[in-house]
């Protein structure tokens, strides 16, 4: 993990926490972009991008990031040093940015995870990956987010933090129980093809 | 309710089928007259369930227990669709099917798809499979009082389920789904019933259905997808997200879902996605709400909601003609077969 952001994120959350005069969503979200990327639009290596993903949603995970119901040991201090209403606001701030304009490299040619991820395999009671995050991973209202363009270890590692446990508070127990029917060898096919489908339209060849 | 007896079904000439497409010919084995017997459900007036009362749980429901013939092996995996012209006109039918109002919009008059309702393109054991549809057909329904062949059996299901118009026979649109059943059936037994046919069965509800019950149940497990208005929802760039359960954009008032009993069956196994948990009554109570909204009107509409009602809608929990907050479902109903 990259020690330098963090270190930074944090003293300029603090020092924006401080000043509640200056609590306009942009300054907020200031110290976010060293991990998140410009307007959350990511490119950051492993961490994934905010840009576009819904309200709700994302208002739900940093709640959970801060009562430990998402258990992760980044995100825990920045969530938790943010007030209801700063974390409502920065929600709201990252749902109305694009995600990143798409890549020119094609979706991965990756039999198992494009068929789970646009068929499911019904015969395990696994739904397709589509039915909830939009036809092409793009993600459905404010509470299913958008898969792709995500990096494949990031997404890799929620399914396997739903599988132990470590992730909870998914409205309905939706996402742990699709995880839990998942195999380990599905976790690394999934990933890959939907970190490889591009977070904005305007890529040919989406599922 | 339902009692089978035996029906024998004489298949002449196939003069209609022969003008399927030539891909298809290598099914119409012999080429000459046919017969067979088959155990055919009959059904009461009102055009009740296709199919005798299924397993009395999604589980054993499975189509791994198929008593007699060994464990049903399902239909064949998408990568064994042959590449020739027969195995295109597969293909064109799991596109229909999967997308109809993009692949045969002209008979369309809904946002829903096939596979709204039949999940993974018609594949899916607990949600009417073809496979188990294919191998039963012809067969006598109640609802319109004849034996129906497969295509007619087609038919019904854009002119009810998605509110539309019935692509004419022999058409390709026709042509391809029937392609692409068949091809899902391989390795089933004419006549034979495997037990995935269907929705799973439900017990009779413990307590009558209650629309108080069903609001209850439906804020806390259906709205999150289909809106609390019950209108769904897209998807962010503007695709199908997750379907309407009424109002206009979904099934009309003589499609088998609007029917209690059929929707809580639905219900029971397969909502909501992902995660089907309910209790029986709370399927019950849930379906019963949701069919107790305004939809597109019956295409067999006669004038007057009390005597489509009379003629039409007597199963059990009918909500079709009965009032909801002072109006009569059915009185306010948008047109039906609102195609493009
Ligand atoms: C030091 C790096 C760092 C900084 C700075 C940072 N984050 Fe994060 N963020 C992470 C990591 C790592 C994850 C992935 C956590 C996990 O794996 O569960 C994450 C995940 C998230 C998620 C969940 C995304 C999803 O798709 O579920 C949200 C929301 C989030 N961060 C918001 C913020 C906000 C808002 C800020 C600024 C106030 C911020 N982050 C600053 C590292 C950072
Ligand atoms: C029944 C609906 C449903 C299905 C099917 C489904 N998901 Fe999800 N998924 C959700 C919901 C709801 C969330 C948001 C959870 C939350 O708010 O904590 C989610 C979140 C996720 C996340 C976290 C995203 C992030 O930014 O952290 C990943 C990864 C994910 N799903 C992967 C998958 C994969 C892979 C599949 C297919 C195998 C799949 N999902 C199928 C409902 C579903
Ligand atoms: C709104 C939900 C819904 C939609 C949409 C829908 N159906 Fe159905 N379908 C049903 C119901 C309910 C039944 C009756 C199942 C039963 O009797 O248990 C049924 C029955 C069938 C049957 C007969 C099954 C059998 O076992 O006898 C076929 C074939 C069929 N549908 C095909 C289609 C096709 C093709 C489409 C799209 C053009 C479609 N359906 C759209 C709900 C739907
Ligand atoms: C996780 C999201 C989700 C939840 C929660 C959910 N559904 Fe669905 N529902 C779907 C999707 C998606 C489909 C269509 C499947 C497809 O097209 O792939 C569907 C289809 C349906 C249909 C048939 C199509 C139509 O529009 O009429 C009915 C009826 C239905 N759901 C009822 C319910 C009920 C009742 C509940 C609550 C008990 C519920 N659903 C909960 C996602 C959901």
């Amino acid at each position: 993990m990259t020690r330098i952001p963090l270190l930074a994120g944090l003293l300029i959350l603090s020092s924006a926490a401080l000043a509640e005069t200056a609590d306009t969503a942009q300054s907020l979200a200031q110290p976010c972009a060293a991990c998140h990327g410009q307007k959350g639009q990511g490119g950051m290596g492993a961490y994934p991008h905010l840009a576009g993903l819904g309200e709700t949603y994302l208002k739900r995970q940093l709640d959970a990031f801060a009562s430990g119901q998402r258990d992760n040991p980044i995100m825990k201090p920045m969530a938790s040093g943010l007030s209801d209403a700063q974390r409502a606001t920065l929600a709201r701030y990252f749902s109305k940015q694009s995600p990143a304009a798409p890549g020119s490299n094609p979706p991965a040619d990756n039999g198992a995870g494009a068929e789970l991820v646009r068929h499911g395999r019904w015969q395990d009671d696994i739904p397709a990956c589509v039915q909830c995050h939009g036809p092409d991973a793009r993600g459905i209202g404010k509470d299913f987010p958008g898969l792709a363009g995500q990096p494949a270890g990031y997404l890799q590692d929620q399914l396997k933090a739903w599988r132990n446990g470590k992730r909870q508070g998914d409205p309905q127990g939706l996402m742990s129980a699709v995880a839990k029917r998942l195999d380990d060898a599905d976790l690394a096919a999934v990933a890959d093809y939907l970190a490889s489908l591009s977070a904005a339209p305007g890529q040919e060849g989406q599922p | 309710m339902n009692k089978s007896h035996p029906l024998l079904i004489v298949i002449g000439g196939c003069v209609l089928l022969g003008s399927v497409a030539t891909g298809l010919g290598y099914w119409l084995t012999g080429g000459g007259p046919q017969s067979f017997r088959s155990d055919i459900v009959v059904h009461n007036s009102d055009g009740s369930p296709d199919s005798p009362p299924q397993a009395s749980s999604p589980e054993s429901a499975s189509a791994t227990d198929n008593t007699g013939a060994g464990p049903d092996a399902g239909p064949p995996p998408r990568s064994a669709i042959p590449d020739n012209e027969f195995g295109a006109l597969v293909r064109k039918g799991e596109q229909i099917f999967a997308d109809p109002g993009q692949y045969a919009g002209q008979y369309v008059g809904n946002d829903l798809r096939c596979q709204s309702c039949h999940f993974d393109a018609g594949r899916y054991d607990k949600t009417a499979p073809m496979r188990a549809a294919w191998p039963m057909y012809p067969a006598y329904r109640s609802k319109n009082q004849h034996v129906n062949d497969f295509a007619e059996r087609l038919q019904g299901c854009f002119t009810y389920s998605m509110n539309g118009k019935a692509p004419p026979r022999g058409s390709d649109i026709l042509q391809a789904l029937e392609a692409y059943s068949f091809w899902l059936a391989k390795g089933t037994t004419v006549g034979e019933s495997l037990p995935s046919k269907g929705f799973p069965d439900i017990g009779k509800p413990q307590q009558a259905p209650s629309y108080e019950r069903g609001q209850a149940v439906f804020q806390a497990n259906c709205a999150l997808c289909h809106g609390a208005d019950g209108q769904g929802q897209q998807a962010a760039d503007g695709g199908y997200g997750f379907p309407p359960l009424w109002g206009k954009h979904s099934y009309n008032w003589g499609a088998g879902m609007h029917k209690v009993e059929t929707a809580a069956r639905f219900i029971k196994a397969a909502m909501p996605l992902g995660n089907p948990a309910l209790t029986e009554q709370q399927a019950w109570d849930v379906a019963f709400f949701v069919n107790s909204h305004e939809r597109p009107q019956d295409p067999r509409f006669d004038g007057s909601v009390q005597g489509t009602a009379k003629q039409f809608h007597h199963h059990d929990y009918a909500r079709y003609g009965q009032s909801v907050d002072g109006q009569v479902l059915g009185s306010q109903a948008p047109p039906s077969a609102t195609v493009p």
